[in-house]
């Protein structure tokens, strides 16, 4: 079932040692720059032999072709799905095509915010309801995550202390914490959220550490030749330099818990994107289950870069 | 006059996979408050070793060093370090990062208004007074270097460590930054300390040249008192035959006696 599908998204959900890397505040090199020089005019501005500035037409025309560079080939992509779905299900009547699910969608979305009882309600509602439910048991994992973090990244016999107990309970599909929180909560709602802070934890944790970790010897020796008192340390040193993986830490965990919330309410029920998908299932309203499929998919993307967009905001070098 | 800075029979190993590596052995030296001392040698002989030893970055494993007649068991307010790297905190300002420093040192006795003071005045010092809210990547290199030369003065420290601090600039910056810290320590009247490969830089702004052998178990070979009067002036000296003596020596040490053997 789902819950295997979620295992494997699950799993690879390492700290992704790539993006920690992308983030990295390089160490400034030190680039020569000769300040005698620096109000001197320029030679080469005004020289003719650099070549004319482009015209109004022509930079018209390149700005048309670079536009035609970056939309034309996601255009393609989207179309070629649509095409190999279209396919799909004129070869198999039991699967609706994308017309079909277009109509559904547009009557769908003409009202998602209706409520008829507490198992009857519009989309908007349901995905509302999963995005809370993410909300809350992702900030749960942000408050003991980053803390652990950073006492893991800190203190190396923390990190030893600690470091089988993560080993070993990482790698659990998240659903598998399931049953636990049903039995702790004994409400389905909260036992859900519970799902989410177990899944969300583990990329918190493990990316802040490596950022404490990798703090620039240099900025920590700043600190000791100023003689900065710890909770200084902490707020103008540490945190700014771990924030970057921190934001790493935080997308992925995101993205792992949206991924695992799907599949946690498809087996806790209520109201939430994936009880409705399960919900439609068992109606056999497939057009709708596309339809949730699409809205998941749009949703994430968002988060994702609402966060690469918040990681960029916060990378030193670049802003 | 007594020593602000004593160094006695220091030694530095370090350990390694491959056993224990003798980085420094045997290092002695006094330095008089006020004087100027620039450490030369070849790369990797322990200079920056020495420096940070001096700073309290790290601990001698034989000797002592002694700051004010007390033994140096850390980093210290009175011992300001500029760093090879310059070390500016990239999501500050140039004006918050030596507010940093600042703050630290007169944050107790003194209000807002004159710890800014003491920003600007540290910043205007360098003349990098227009660069007061800019972020260090927007910056050259040559600024950044100036700006961590304010953060170390703004202390107000009595010794001032540092380790090629005009090392990855080109000639030109180089220049007009050794002159700005010569007039800055004429103003001052800091004690320095100094790592430099630049022979031309040790000349013109020491008052004596520490010239360290080759490593392993890197130690003092020899010191040349530099006997130039101040303030100096780097066009007058290139003409000057004692300006010339003085950097003969130098190079006759690191390229004659300790000549480094480039596999
Ligand atoms: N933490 C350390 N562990 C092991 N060896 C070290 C350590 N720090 C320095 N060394 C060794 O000590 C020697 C001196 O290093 P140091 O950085 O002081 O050289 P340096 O004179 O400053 O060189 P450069 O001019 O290239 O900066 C080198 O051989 C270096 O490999
Ligand atoms: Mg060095």
């Amino acid at each position: 079932m789902s819950a295997v599908i979620a295992f494997k998204n699950v799993e690879s959900m390492q700290v992704a040692e790539a993006d920690v890397m992308a983030i990295l505040p390089t160490q400034a090199a030190v680039s020569p720059a000769p300040t005698l020089m620096e109000h001197a005019p320029s030679a080469q501005e005004d020289s003719p032999a650099l070549g004319r500035e482009p015209g109004r037409g022509q930079r018209l025309v390149r700005g048309a072709r670079e536009l035609a560079k970056s939309v034309v080939p996601p255009l393609l992509g989207i179309a070629l799905l649509l095409g190999i779905w279209a396919l799909f299900s004129v070869k198999n009547n039991s699967i609706p095509g994308p017309m079909q699910t277009w109509d559904a969608a547009a009557k769908l979305f003409a009202d998602p915010f209706y409520r008829n009882g507490p198992n009857d309600q519009g989309i908007g509602w349901n995905v509302l309801s999963s995005l809370q439910r993410v909300g809350i048991g992702f900030g749960f994992a942000a408050l003991v995550g980053i803390p652990v973090g950073f006492m893991l990244g800190r203190f190396k016999f923390m990190n030893r202390m600690f470091d089988p107990v993560i080993s070993l309970l990482r790698p659990v599909s998240p659903l598998a914490w399931l049953p636990i929180g049903l039995l702790v909560f004994q409400r389905a709602d909260p036992a859900a959220t519970w799902t989410i802070f177990i899944c969300s934890i583990w990329p918190m944790i493990l990316n802040t550490a490596e950022g404490v970790r990798r703090v620039p010897q240099d900025y920590l020796n700043v600190a000791r030749v100023l003689g900065l008192s710890e909770d200084k340390v902490i707020t103008r040193i540490l945190f700014p330099a771990v924030l970057p993986y921190m934001l790493t830490g935080i997308r992925l965990s995101i993205g792992t818990a949206w991924l695992v919330i799907v599949a946690a309410e498809m087996l806790t029920g209520g109201v939430g994107i994936g009880f409705w998908v399960w919900d439609e299932w068992n109606s056999l309203k497939v057009e709708h289950i596309i339809i949730a499929i699409f809205v998941i998919g749009v949703v994430g993307f968002a988060l994702e870069q609402m966060l690469l967009l918040l990681a960029k905001r916060f990378t030193y070098e670049s802003r | 006059m007594k020593p602000i800075v004593k160094i006695e029979s220091v030694g530095q190993e370090f350990p390694t996979r491959a056993g224990r590596f003798v980085a420094l052995r045997d290092i002695n030296l006094a330095i008089s408050p006020g004087e100027v001392v620039a450490l030369i040698g070849h790369s990797g002989c322990g200079k920056s070793t020495l420096l940070n030893l001096i700073a309290g970055l790290t601990r001698a494993t034989h000797g002592v060093l002694l700051c004010d007649n007390r033994e140096i068991t850390g980093p210290g307010p009175e011992r300001a370090v500029v760093f090879q790297n310059h070390s500016l905190l990239p999501w500050m300002t140039c004006s918050e990062n030596v507010m940093l420093a600042v703050e630290r040192v007169f944050g107790r006795k003194e209000g807002k208004a004159k710890l800014t003071a003491r920003v600007v005045a540290a910043l205007e010092m360098v003349h990098m007074e227009h660069a007061l809210d800019k972020y260090p990547h927007e910056i050259s290199g040559g600024m950044k270097q100036r700006v961590g030369i304010a953060r170390a003065f703004a202390m107000e420290p009595r010794i001032l460590l540092m380790d090629e601090p005009f090392g990855a600039l080109d000639a030109l910056t180089r220049a007009s930054l050794q002159d700005e810290l010569n007039g800055v320590l004429a103003k001052t009247g800091a004690t320095v300390v100094m790592v430099t490969h630049d022979v031309d830089e040790a000349v013109l702004l020491s008052d004596r040249i520490v010239m360290m052998t080759n490593g392993p178990a890197a130690t003092i070979g020899e010191i040349v008192t530099v006997d130039l009067p101040r303030p100096r002036d780097r066009l007058a000296l290139a003409e000057d035959s004692r300006f010339a003596a003085y950097r003969a020596t130098v190079f006759e040490f690191l390229y004659r006696k300790q000549l480094k053997k480039v596999a």
